[in-house]
């Protein structure tokens, strides 16, 4: 059998495997990207390309090594760079002399034949459109099952009352999901994890602070890429709001557009009205509207010499200024040290508690 | 009225044309100049410390325009093509002066997609002299003459001269006379051109090469078919206007037997040239030609680039008298 394997983003790659195994596929599971991942690819990436290039160059010799021969990633259609990379990938990788294929999907909205060929590409085991789908539809009530465990620990984490207890029980949830199969059988594996998950003693008086997180996507959803900027924020009392997952972006991307994409769009119209790109309309867009929420301020993650990044975060000034909520930037890359970086979130995070308390005690109560 | 076009970017493809067209409209057009020591460290100062070096530059042009002007020129050009657009950074170019800068004047930013509708530059000029309001037949005559400069312009650049000397020559109307001639070699020198032209930024690599006895040839001296008809091996095309024509150029001074050695001219940060200085090296070179890349920051110094450019130009040299 064909051994195929993807990039790892997340806690995603479970679903991926699962509905790449009942396609009739031997999937590679990506390992984690770690520092010898990213070494192996800060070694064979141009050195200005961005951090997920490098990072999922690194992945892929990984499980080149590990005997896959398939490679299943995304494209684009521009202009942010990373349609291009899988172009990249496969010349560089055939260069080092792996005999390797790669599997790009192209937005189906734009490349209905590209979809339906590299789906056929994949179905090894010769399934019926309909088991496809239904297949498909199990993999994608997994990623949402993930997404919301995860958006639950966000919530959880900052109140809980022993240090460290939310990653424990997120960490001890996770394979419940895994293993199930069936929707009925994640839709109860959901339920279970959330359940396990609230019962996590914890302190309603804290003062928490409301933070968006905003940015690239794979920074955004690679845990190990940003350093888990969402648990070092949460130990710290912070309630995280990431504005992006990988059902919502999917679906924006791949069907039509939802609500949710098209008030973030109206947000944005003001500061920046033309689409340049990787997610750089949605940062400010979402900037605006955590903001309109009352948030207490907004972290941007974004990989060194990201494009549309760069423009967003320059407007960014202006409507953290407009709008009085505080924007901190983390360009991140292989040079990135986590002490550093905690110690620089710590400053913010107790810039916000004392705007938050000047603010509190200035309201007549 | 007074209309500011900063001397950076754009500049050096489509000034001719703007300078015409704003001038026939009996509106002053001033310009940055060239970049000096103080303008770039403003740029630098004022522009995000991760943005690409022309952006920095743009910046420091556009704040040296500040309290001359009454408005300043930056359009929003999408796509000319139908095909391809340009980089993100210039699609959001007003968005960044107007929230990066303070005080700064009012932008004429209108935008040019030619994927939206036919005759989008037509129109686009249409809706710059209404907003400037002048009467529709002098727009339309404006438009016209704006139109012969530029293909006046576009006829000294296939003469071999670049961008910036050719724009002094349609202006300043000083008689043509051919670049260099006898039997030197040829370079080809590709990359985008506001950092070839800049005389600042890129150390004037163009005279350097000149002055070791070697003729230049840039993107821009290339036939707009000549370009459009060489395929590279990449499968995907390239989203970009200026990198797609840098690598398809560079194709075709790699077949051609005139050329005996290509430098690829990069500014640091800029996002498209990671991807496309790679596909450059990958790229079929049935030639061999020697080929070099140089990447140039506002801290380049004209020693360091001095000297590798004179060391290739002695490799090149070496393997041409042993061949």
């Amino acid at each position: 059998m064909r051994k195929v394997s993807f990039p790892h983003m997340g806690e995603s790659y479970r679903a991926f495997q699962m509905v790449l195994t009942d396609l009739g596929n031997e999937v590679v599971v990506p390992p984690r990207p770690s520092r010898r991942t990213l070494n192996l690819g800060v070694q064979h990436s141009p050195e200005f390309a961005c951090f997920p290039l490098k990072i999922v160059m690194g992945t892929y010799l990984e499980v080149l090594d590990m005997g896959a021969e398939l490679l299943v990633t995304s494209g684009g259609v521009g202009p942010c760079r990373a349609g291009l990379y899988a172009e990249l990938h496969k010349k560089t990788l055939r260069d080092l002399g792996y005999p390797v294929d790669i599997i790009v999907f192209e937005p189906p909205r734009l490349h209905p034949f590209n979809f339906i060929s590299n789906v056929k590409r994949l179905n090894q085991a010769r399934l019926s459109i309909k088991a496809i789908v239904e297949c498909v539809k199990r993999g994608w009530r997994k990623v949402q099952a993930l997404d919301n465990v995860e958006k639950m620990s966000h919530l959880i984490r900052p109140e809980e009352i022993q240090k460290g207890a939310t990653t424990k029980v997120y960490k001890k949830v996770l394979p419940w999901i895994d293993g199930a199969y069936t929707i009925d059988e994640i839709v109860a594996a959901e339920a279970a994890a959330l359940e396990e998950m609230k019962k996590i003693p914890r302190d309603p008086e804290r003062l928490i602070l409301d933070l968006g997180i905003i940015g690239e996507i794979y920074v955004l959803l690679e845990p190990a890429s940003n350093l888990e900027i969402e648990e070092v924020l949460g130990n710290l009392g912070v309630r995280v709001e990431r504005s992006m997952f990988l059902t919502g972006w999917t679906r924006d991307n791949t069907w039509k557009e939802t609500t949710e994409g098209m008030t973030v769009k109206d947000a944005a119209q003001p500061y920046l009205p033309e689409l340049i790109g990787g997610h750089g309309r949605d940062s400010i867009g979402n900037t605006i509207i955590y903001a309109k929420r009352g948030f207490d301020g907004v972290i941007q993650l974004a990989p060194f010499t990201c494009i549309p990044e760069i423009v967003a975060r320059t407007i960014l000034t202006r409507v953290s200024h407009d709008y009085n909520i505080p924007v901190l930037t983390f360009f991140l890359d292989e040079q990135t040290g986590k002490a550093g970086m905690v110690t620089r979130l710590e400053a913010f995070v107790d810039l916000m508690r004392m705007k938050k308390i000047q603010a509190a005690n200035e309201k007549p109560a | 009225m007074r209309i500011g076009i900063p001397g950076a970017l754009f500049y050096y493809v489509y000034y001719p044309m703007w300078k015409v067209f704003f001038e026939q409209l009996d509106v002053e057009v001033v310009t940055s100049g060239k970049t000096t020591k103080a303008l770039i460290d403003k740029g630098v100062r004022e522009a995000l410390a991760d943005a690409c070096v022309p952006v920095k530059l743009f910046f420091g042009h556009a704040m040296a325009l500040k309290d001359k002007v009454d408005q300043l020129f930056i359009p929003r050009i999408v796509c000319l093509n139908s095909k391809t657009v340009y980089c993100p950074k210039f699609l959001a170019l007003p968005d960044m002066i107007r929230h990066g800068l303070t005080d700064m004047p009012p932008l004429i930013d209108v935008r040019i997609d030619t994927r939206d509708k036919r005759f989008a530059v037509f129109k686009a000029f249409m809706a710059v002299g209404k907003t400037l309001k002048k009467s529709t037949p002098a727009v339309l005559e404006a438009y016209a003459k704006a139109r012969i400069t530029q293909m006046k312009f576009y006829q000294l650049l296939r003469h071999g001269f670049q961008p910036a000397e050719a724009i002094d020559m349609v202006f300043s109307r000083i008689a043509a006379k051919p670049v260099l001639t006898g039997e030197q070699m040829t370079f080809a020198l590709v990359g985008y051109p506001y950092i070839i032209n800049d005389q600042y930024i890129s150390v004037d690599v163009v005279n350097r090469l000149r002055r070791f006895g070697i003729n230049v040839l840039t993107p821009d001296n290339l036939s707009p078919l000549a370009i459009a008809t060489r395929r590279y091996a990449s499968g995907k095309r390239l989203f970009w206007t200026f990198s797609d024509k840098v690598l398809r150029s560079t194709r075709y001074f790699t077949e051609h037997k005139n050329i005996d050695g290509i430098i690829h001219l990069s500014a640091f940060g800029c996002g498209p040239d990671s991807i496309v200085d790679k596909f450059i090296r990958m790229d079929d070179n049935p030639r061999n030609v020697p080929f070099m890349s140089l990447i140039i920051d506002e801290h380049s110094g004209e020693a360091g680039i001095g000297t590798r450019l004179e060391a290739f130009v002695d490799m090149v040299k070496r393997k041409k008298r042993g061949e």
